[in-house]
């Protein structure tokens, strides 16, 4: 047949049409996304008026900021002169002017270099930790930070700090020396002993008599001069590197076959889930000097950061517990299959897996950690929160000043919270191994 | 483990505590016990000692003196010449109050919330995200005392509604009062009351008994009359009409207790400094609790996310296969089955929600620890005492919500056989 | 490897610990060993003891530590200032964190006996009181009923109102606060109608307001408050110590030794008393106390004697405007009146 001169038949293509304006472009992504259905429509006017709401309010506050006043009174004199009569707006001034102590608390202004140096050496130490991408070498700085950061932020003799480092070196040592002789287990046994009897007994006689003849120190500073961000920052990271190996250790003991291990960790556990934070934090500062021996009185910061170590260790436990759980059982028979014992297949195989699992609880732990350092207030300590922002609002030029502290402490923790989750995430899918 | 193979006959060598795996575990255990127990041992001795040293013993006496303060807000009979006992249960009973009120708010939110943050509405899911992100990431110290904050400083005070041509006025046809101390809302009262009833240390409000009788008994009878329809239309094929059976025993029982108690409304008015009248629900008690629900309800949207994420896709499909509307879908396989996954976590919430209800401090709520762990505290000088107390109560809360969860969560279980 | 920092510094704090608690050991030599006074202070009331914005302690109960640290090291400014809250100041004091306790705490019965505590004296005659809005109308706490009233939990002043209320048949709902500064917030903001705590603490309050004006204290002094210095239970000598540098401040004014004259007095005074406080006589009281000779005039010379404190802190030249009252001499029908130096 031939169609070449049948009338009716197009022989050439038709331009395409631009498709309906209801399906293309911003009109088509807006009837999917924005006003499907009615209950899409209804959701969508109520979401944007809430903005709206929300923006018209705040904003002209946030735009009328004063950054330069040195009281209340006179920001909200500038703020009449600029805007009118009865205009109100955010008077950051305050934070201007506090800031130190917002950061550094009551820290003896001379010093803040410390704290800052060891924010830096912080940064420097974890990075390694955090992106594998980095030398491996760095890793050696990141163990003798704590070192480093308790010098730096308390002060007082270097060889306090190099006292306690010696420990895991004489811990080194006496395996090394047992190991010989006695075989692997004693020189484990050996390397957990022998460090614990040098703190407890020889490592302060040690650093004094050292300091005696060679005298390098700082300034001592007190805890209860600590406040602000650092104080929040000490706790929350001392809380964070200890909780975490608590933690798995309260893990393993859960899930021990051993009864009388696995039953008080359980006790533990439940013990610690069962109260609240700051009943915990107020026996450290007030009770537990009744379990201690008469005389001893150490450091209050210390003893909420043990506190709070023992809280966030009690919720890993249960989170790498649940990251235990969900691994099959078929790793536990292979890891034994292989003739691993325990702590070795709890190290190559069962534990790298359980932990991946668990790392959104684990950082989410970190971050409920992190935010509770703010309840240290209740024992006394300055938090920025509520400790700082109270003895700024004592002072008559702050009376009356509520929004801006909150609002400037707020963005922080959010900053720094945020910023973990984010950094968990990354860890999530970098680590992730199935391909789905 | 390793297999032991070897001869289990082969006489017993002290090494064999340590080098072989069948004792190894024993020993383990009694080194740990020990270490336990001598450490228990040491924190008694050092308590006992430092007891001592005070001239004081633990003495939980102080329980049943005169308390002689007072406390804002009380939901059972307590003055100031009440027990400390007394105003501890106080205290208890407005931990729970607040508990309650927040675990039920903070779970509709949380579901909502978390519902809408896979909505496909851009608008709405991006809210929703932003909405969790800035809950979750700020403490929750900070929430409480800025949504009382609000409620101070931006409601009037009391005094603003007075005079000719007041600064404020009364919303919901004049019934409602939000004052930046208390929201004062009409409330029913019974002309005949009946009073309290007193067993032993519990006091029983009859008025409330009579009616939570009413309602319990009234639905219990329903469910009978439908039963024996069901049976009726099982037996014979014809189902009996019993519409206004159920609605005479769902309302009937509610109604007769409203004649015989005679209930009418009580207004709030303004009278002296305060409103007088009605109910006043103090603002800590609504800004502790919308600070905990919003901040609860954030992680709980996670919760459910994460619940309905897990769900796998072939189910909507299956019910979309099946010409389920997505809201039917959502309600009638997803959640239900996401349930599963979200109540071991939703618990633990819960049980947040009632231990981060201590910072009631904070905004001067009268909870558990303002009462027994402040005011008592400080007044009686007895810290040990009542934090040992405060720590075992709050335990036992804990445990128990969490009991009572679990038993719901083998119930809902996925049944494998 | 961090658990070298916390297991160290807990051995190190354990050992170098100081001795507070141990028994046998009297207070007065842990704190020589230590070299610092653990003085424990409100957590900021202005006129009394509050930080200003350097993180340097000021007022009227910061003096008496000031005092104490000069008569004991000779240097008033070996003293480390421990905020205490109203809910832990005695557990810390038990404790032993504080060596002697000064926050505007009142000597009760119980406190005294009970909580095993010994206040050593009175440095301050308060009273509680109530502070109203001008406008609110209100003349006198009678006309108070069925008023919302701003509390700070943990202290005397929660019983106090209590009973008043109860006693004169009006009722009250309370706002429980936990700082001054929350009350302060309250207040002003209009969530309560009367603020109540102690007369002294409402003036220093009140002096902070942007419109002190516009408030007014009333006349009722519902109880008697006596604030003083307390001490742990068993510890005399040291109790001594406190009691009688705050003596020898009121002696001080009554003698009129100041911090100007007090070097010229001391040499050349011919009153027998004075040389003895002065530690110029052959008496050496300070020895009776464990202390150095001059122990008296070092306390003296921190701050001055206690009308200069009194004057410089909260006295009617500061913004708190506190008149003398009650706390003037004996000799001007005040209660100042102290045991005689001998």
């Amino acid at each position: 047949m031939n169609t070449s001169n049948s009338t009716f038949v197009r022989t050439e293509m038709l331009p395409q049409k631009a498709p309906p304006i209801t399906e293309a472009g911003a009109v088509k992504w807006m009837r999917e996304n924005l006003f499907s259905s009615p209950l899409n429509v209804l959701l969508t006017v109520l979401g944007v008026g809430a903005v709206a709401y929300l923006v018209l309010h705040i904003a002209p506050w946030l735009s009328r900021s004063v950054w330069n006043a040195a009281s209340l009174t006179e920001c909200r004199q500038i703020i009449e002169a600029r805007y009118g009569e009865g205009a109100t707006g955010a008077c950051w001034a305050v934070i201007r002017e506090r800031w130190p102590q917002y950061l550094f608390g009551f820290y003896p202004q001379h010093l803040y270099w410390r704290p800052v140096l060891a924010f830096v050496l912080l940064c420097v130490a974890v990075a390694p930790v955090l992106f594998d991408k980095l030398p491996r070498k760095m890793l050696w700085f990141s163990l003798i930070y704590p070192a480093v950061g308790f010098w730096l932020l308390w002060g007082g003799s270097v060889w306090v700090p190099v006292a306690a480092l010696a420990g895991f070196a004489i811990g080194y040592v006496a395996a090394q020396v047992v190991k010989p002789l006695a075989g692997t287990i004693l020189a484990t046994i050996a390397a957990v002993v022998t460090p614990v009897l040098w703190w407890l007994f020889l490592a302060g006689p040690a650093a004094d008599a050292v300091h005696s003849v060679l005298p390098i120190a700082l300034e001592s500073v007190r805890s209860r001069e600590f406040g602000g961000f650092i104080l929040a920052f000490t706790i929350g990271f001392t809380g964070i590197a200890f909780s975490l190996p608590l933690g798995v250790m309260l893990a393993l003991g859960r899930q021990s076959d051993m009864f009388i291990v696995n039953k008080l960790s359980v006790g533990f556990i439940e013990f610690i889930r069962g109260v609240p934070l700051i009943t915990l934090l107020f026996t450290a500062s007030l009770l537990l000097n009744y379990f201690l021996p008469p005389g001893t009185d150490f450091d209050i910061i210390l003893r909420v950061i043990i506190m709070v170590v023992l809280f966030a260790a009690a919720y890993i436990a249960e989170v790498i517990r649940g990251g235990l759980a969900a691994l099959p059982r078929g790793q536990y028979e292979a890891a034994d299959a292989l003739g691993l014992d325990y702590w070795k297949a709890q190290r190559l195989i069962i534990m790298p897996q359980a932990l991946k699992i668990s790392i959104p609880g684990i950082v989410s732990t970190f971050i409920g950690l992190f935010k509770d350092t703010t309840l240290v207030v209740f024992v006394g300590l300055l938090d920025p929160l509520k400790g700082i922002t109270d003895a700024v609002r004592a002072s008559t030029d702050w009376k009356g000043i509520y929004w801006e502290p909150y609002i400037f402490v707020g963005t922080i923790f959010f900053i720094f919270c945020f910023g973990m989750s984010r950094y968990s995430m990354y860890l999530e899918s970098k680590l992730k191994t199935d391909h789905r | 483990m390793a297999v032991v193979t070897e001869d289990p006959k082969a006489g017993f060598r002290l090494g064999m505590l340590i080098y072989d795996t069948r004792y190894r575990s024993i020993t383990i255990q009694i080194v740990v016990l020990f270490l336990f127990m001598a450490g228990a041992a040491w924190l008694i001795d050092n308590l006992i000692r430092n007891l001592e040293a005070l001239g004081r013993g633990i003495d939980f006496g102080f329980l049943w003196n005169r308390a002689g303060y007072d406390i804002n807000q009380t939901l059972v009979e307590y003055t100031n010449d009440s027990t400390h006992a007394r105003a501890m249960l106080v205290g208890l009973l407005n931990t729970l109050l607040i508990a309650f009120l927040g675990c039920i708010a903070a779970t509709v939110l949380g579901v909502i919330a978390g519902v809408l943050r896979l909505s496909k509405n851009w608008v709405v899911g991006r809210l929703m995200t932003v909405y969790v992100e800035i809950f979750r990431n700020i403490p929750l110290l900070l929430w409480i005392l800025m949504i009382y904050t609000i409620f101070t400083e931006a409601l009037p005070a009391p005094n603003a509604f007075r005079g000719e041509n007041p600064a404020a006025s009364m919303a919901l046809f004049d019934t409602v009062a939000f004052t930046n101390r208390y929201t004062a809302i009409p409330w029913l009262v019974f002309d005949n009351s009946l009073g309290w009833l007193q067993l032993g240390p519990i006091w029983l409000n009859l008025d409330l008994t009579v009616i939570i009788v009413a309602l319990v008994g009234g639905f219990l009878i329903n469910r009978a009359i439908l039963k024996r329809a069901t049976r009726i239309q099982e037996a014979t094929g014809i189902r009996p009409t019993t519409w206004w059976q159920s609605l005479i025993a769902l309302f009937g029982p509610i109604i007769l207790v409203k004649f015989v108690l005679g209930t009418h409304f009580d207004y709030p008015s303004l009278q002296g400094f305060n409103f007088t009248g009605g109910l006043q629900v103090s603002n800590s008690l609504v800004a502790l609790w919308l600070a905990l629900t919003l901040y609860t309800a954030a992680f709980i949207a996670e919760i459910v996310r994460g619940g309905i994420n897990a769900i796998s896709r072939g189910q909507t499909e299956a019910a979309f296969a099946l010409g389920l509307r997505p809201g039917r879908t959502m309600s009638l396989i997803i959640l239900p089955q996401a349930m599963r996954v979200i109540i071991p976590p939703l618990i633990s919430q819960y049980l947040n929600l009632t231990k981060n209800s201590s910072l009631a401090i904070a905004v001067g709520y009268m909870d558990l620890r303002g009462t027994l762990g402040g005011i008592t505290l400080n007044q009686t000088g007895r810290g040990l005492e009542a934090m040992l107390l405060l720590m075992l109560i709050y335990l036992l809360i804990s445990l128990t919500i969490s009991g009572a969860m679990n038993v719901y969560n083998q119930s809902v279980k996925l049944k494998e056989r | 490897m961090k658990k070298s920092v916390f297991l160290g510094t807990l051995a190190a704090t354990t050992l170098f610990a100081g001795m507070a608690l141990a028994q046998g050991t009297s207070t007065l030599d842990t704190v020589k060993a230590r070299g610092e006074l653990n003085c424990g202070v409100n957590t900021g009331l202005v006129g009394f003891a509050a930080p200003d914005a350097n993180g340097n302690w000021q007022g009227f109960d910061v003096a008496l530590c000031k005092a104490v640290a000069a008569a004991i090291f000779g240097d008033a400014s070996k003293v480390v200032y421990i905020p205490t809250t109203s809910a832990d100041r005695f557990e810390q004091l038990t404790s032993g964190k504080i060596d002697f306790l000064i926050r505007n705490t009142t000597w009760t019965f119980s406190r005294d006996t009970d909580l095993k505590m010994d206040f050593v004296g009175v440095n301050y005659y308060d009273g509680q009181g109530f502070m109203v809005r001008k406008d609110l109308g209100v003349s006198s706490a009678k006309e108070l009923n069925g008023a919302t009233i701003c509390i700070q939990t943990g202290t005397t002043t929660e019983l106090n109102l209590a009973d008043y209320f109860k006693a004169n048949n009006l009722t009250y709902t309370a706002v429980p606060v936990e700082t001054n500064a929350e009350g302060e917030q309250q207040y002003l903001a209009g969530a309560c109608d009367a603020y109540t705590t102690d007369a002294s603490g409402l003036a220093a309050t009140r002096a902070a307001f942007a419109d002190p004006d516009n408030h007014i204290i009333l006349p009722e002094i519902i109880s008697k408050e006596p604030l003083g210095p307390a001490v742990r239970h068993g510890d005399s000598a040291w109790g001594d110590v406190i009691r009688w540098t705050m003596n020898a401040l009121i002696a001080a004014e009554e003698f009129g030794i100041t911090s100007a004259n007090i070097d010229e007095l001391a040499t050349s005074s011919q009153n027998p008393e004075v040389q003895r406080l002065l530690g110029s006589s052959t008496d050496n009281l300070g020895a009776m106390l464990g202390l150095d000779a001059g122990w008296a005039k070092n306390a003296i010379k921190a701050s001055g004697n206690y009308g200069e404190i009194f004057a410089a802190t909260i006295g009617e030249s500061t913004p708190i405007g506190l008149a003398r009252g009650l706390n003037a001499q004996w000799t001007q029908g005040g209660l100042l009146y102290t045991p005689p130096f001998r």
